[in-house]
């Protein structure tokens, strides 16, 4: 990238940049549905089900949170390495092995803060639901339904973490320009480059970004809530 | 359905596509390898210049992942990367002959260059003798940034010592710092807190927070560095592209591509000399 | 379990709730038959709302057996409750009673009908696509009414349905309970407002510190109560 500032290069659509915008909202979004999809379900079903140790799941799952990203990064990579267990799949330095590292790091947010919602609204919801005879499946779904405004945060939460780390995509993506290069493994070699003028213009932009993305989430949720209450 | 549910829908499907729109362009990209290289090949700019123009010839892709020379061999030896072009002759020569590397060539080399703030309070700005230098640094206690992430330059750092007659593992005092990082994030360091450095010049040239450093030492001959670039081992890893590997060596080391090393230059310097004719380097 | 034919009568003998050793129904012996309405009285804490919640089937008594329709631990299909604050679904008054009808399993193409009807019953057409928590506490009352209704219950337990609600919502609610009785479907409601009482009653049962001590029809309870219990409640004095 030559050198001019990244208000420039916002200014006059450089490609590059815009393939890079589009890869860190490729993996980071990708991330958090893949998230959603195990978290959320996970949540619920820890947050309606009883079992020996449960107390323990929920410290643990709370902890993780906090899952280093680096440690992440490490282990994906010797999982998925060639030498690694899932080496066949060839997944090492693609986007494909950035979005598994990020999914790992978001997963327990999305799971964690499912599960405290759910056992609120479950502690509201119990008598109706069981007097209405649901079975366990249709509880959770309707239980998950009824949250979505308040998993909207979840999921947020969720993708502030994977839109800010650079940790664990940058040891299994490679950095490789081009293609896996996101927002912040942009910033983390402009740094390194010494071009600190660079790197922070790319900061900006990373963080106009995520607010952009948080406040349409928060316009869709008020438009929701006003609706279905 | 109501409104809701079908702007959730619409969003969980747009995030799907966005996936399966990086999958396709994936396999666009089969005709690529993944060279596993050092951060000064990759932040002085050089592959920026050469990779189009090997594209344009061959219509192959070359993904670079810029790491340190400890790592890049590591990388090549667990399978994760088809070509290792590094700089740190010996442990080319230990990765060829262990096995993961087919053969070494010997591609190009720059120098490293004694990086220092201007006050120069080792008193060496000017020298030649990289020797004499590191014995005023430490007689001086001055500070010095060490890279001490097991990369090339760290290793020729390392060697430098050793021909001064300093066992740096022993004599080391609070004037030495290792951050364990790459040569931008030792620059930096070096540049924030009035410390010498060793670099490798084309990182130099390229790096733009120098602050009040300068070029202390620079010219002796064992300033040298050696780039050499090897071929994963297929036999060790069947999914190592050896084909398209072995035309990105040869377009390296043809006069075609020396050429392409020899004219990238950064404000009229030329970073690298190509010596692939060299057998001896 | 194999659904009865009718869930009632309900029936319960020799039940005692007992938690942390705190006796909250103690040995209820009690019929609840096809009819007009029964109403439960009795100062707060009488054990009330738990003798609905044992009937609808929420909770297992800690000694005695109820049975519905003379069997035991049937599930609640043709029962309904409605809470004295009842949890509305975050969606719309429509909605709601969707999310019933489909827990009750009533075939989907019933739904749209089925919602009208409900809707018009309880007096919210116009309400329909309003979120359900955004409406007053008289409707609200009445969407759980609906929602009740809407499982197509033989009996309906109503627990303390007006206790929060000004005398228009109050009118409203009870018209739609005399509605709902004269469907022949069973009702059973908890209070402590005698004047309610008085109004919907068919059947008394007064309950106090968990047992029961009076049981009769509407007009021989109120005309000439047996117990000492029930003609000071009838007086209006403190219960305690």
């Amino acid at each position: 990238m030559p050198h001019q500032s990244a208000l420039q290069l916002v200014l006059s659509g450089d490609p590059a940049l815009f393939a890079i915008v589009r890869l860190s909202l490729h993996v980071s979004l990708s991330a958090v549905v893949l998230a959603a999809l195990i978290g959320i379900p996970l949540g619920a079903w820890i947050a309606l089900t009883r079992f020996p140790g449960r107390q323990g799941v929920i410290v643990l799952l709370n902890a993780l949170m906090g899952l280093p990203p680096v440690v992440v990064g490490l282990a994906v990579y010797l999982a998925l390495s060639r030498s690694g267990p899932l080496g066949a799949f060839g997944l090492l330095f693609t986007p494909g092995a950035m979005i598994i590292a990020q999914t790992v790091l978001v997963t327990p947010i999305i799971a964690a803060l499912t599960r405290q919602t759910v056992e609120d609204l479950w502690l509201e919801y119990h008598d109706e639901l069981t007097a209405m005879n649901l079975g366990p499946i249709g509880r959770v779904v309707a239980l998950i339904w009824d949250a979505r405004f308040s998993l909207v945060t979840a999921l947020l939460a969720g993708f502030g973490r994977a839109a800010a780390e650079v940790g664990a995509i940058i040891i299994v993506g490679g950095n490789i320009e081009g293609f896996t290069r996101t927002m912040t493994t942009a910033i983390a070699l402009e740094t390194s480059k010494g071009d600190l003028p660079l790197a922070v213009g790319l900061g900006l932009v990373l963080i106009s970004i995520v607010i952009a993305v948080n406040a349409l989430a928060w316009s869709v949720r008020r438009a929701g809530e006003r609706l279905a209450g | 359905m109501n409104m809701l549910t079908r702007r959730l829908l619409i969003a969980a499907t747009a995030s799907l596509v966005f996936a399966s729109g990086a999958v396709a362009q994936d396999k666009s990209q089969e005709r690529s390898i993944l060279v596993a290289s050092t951060t000064s090949t990759q932040d002085s700019g050089l592959f920026g210049h050469i990779l189009p123009m090997f594209k344009a010839k061959t219509g192959i892709d070359v993904k670079v992942v810029a790491q340190g020379t400890g790592q890049a061999l590591d990388t090549g030896r667990r399978g994760d990367a088809d070509v290792v072009f590094v700089h740190a002759k010996s442990v080319e020569e230990k990765f060829v002959a262990e096995g993961f590397g087919v053969k070494r060539y010997p591609v190009m080399y720059n120098d490293f260059i004694l990086i220092g703030p201007k006050s120069d309070p080792a008193g060496i700005k000017g020298s030649k003798d990289i020797v004499a230098a590191l014995g005023a640094i430490k007689a001086k206690g001055a500070d010095f940034i060490s890279r001490g992430d097991k990369s090339g330059t760290h290793q020729a750092e390392l060697n430098l010592w050793k021909v001064a007659g300093i066992d740096i593992a022993k004599d080391k005092g609070t004037w030495y710092k290792e951050i364990g990082q790459g040569m931008g994030a030792a620059l930096n360091t070096a540049s924030a807190s009035d410390a010498y450095v060793l670099a490798d010049r084309g990182t130099w040239l390229s790096f733009r927070n120098c602050g009040d450093l300068v070029i202390a030492v620079e010219g002796d001959k064992r300033l040298f560095n050696q780039y050499g670039v090897m071929l994963v081992n297929p036999d060790k890893h069947p999914s190592v592209k050896k084909d398209l590997g072995q035309q990105f060596i040869d377009w390296l080391v043809s006069s075609e591509g020396q050429k392409a090393i020899a004219d990238y230059k950064i404000n009229g310097e030329q970073l690298f000399y190509p010596n692939a004719s060299d057998s001896g380097a | 379990m194999r659904a009865p034919s009718s869930e009632l009568p309900i029936e319960l003998d020799g039940v005692t709730v007992a938690a942390r050793g705190v006796t909250i129904l103690d040995d209820i012996a009690l019929a609840l038959a096809p009819g007009p309405p029964t109403v439960l009285i009795g100062p707060n804490g009488s054990g009330k709302s738990t003798l609905l919640r044992l009937a609808m089937g929420l909770l297992a008594p800690s000694r005695g057996r109820i049975t519905w329709g003379g069997l035991e631990h049937v599930p609640p299909l043709k029962r309904a409750i409605v809470f004295q604050r009842p949890a509305m679904l975050r969606r719309s008054a429509a909605a709601n009673l969707r999310f019933a009808l489909r827990a009750a399993g009533i075939p989907r193409a019933e739904h749209a009908r089925r919602i009208a009807e409900l809707l018009e019953l309880v007096g919210l057409e116009a309400l329909a696509d309003r979120a359900a928590r955004r409406l007053s506490g008289g409707e609200q009352q009445r969407l759980a009414l609906a929602r009740a209704l809407a499982r197509d219950p033989a009996v309906l337990f109503l627990d303390e349905p007006t206790a929060s609600l000004d005398p228009v919502a109050t009118k409203a609610v009870e018209d739609i309970i005399r509605a709902v009785s004269e469907r022949n479907i069973k009702v059973v409601m908890a209070t402590h407002d005698l004047g309610e009482a008085r109004r919907l009653a068919g059947e008394l049962v007064m309950l106090h510190r968990g047992r029961v001590v009076e049981t009769g029809a509407a007009a021989s309870f109120f005309d000439a109560p047996q117990t000492v219990e029930a003609r000071a409640f009838l007086a209006g004095e403190l219960l305690i």
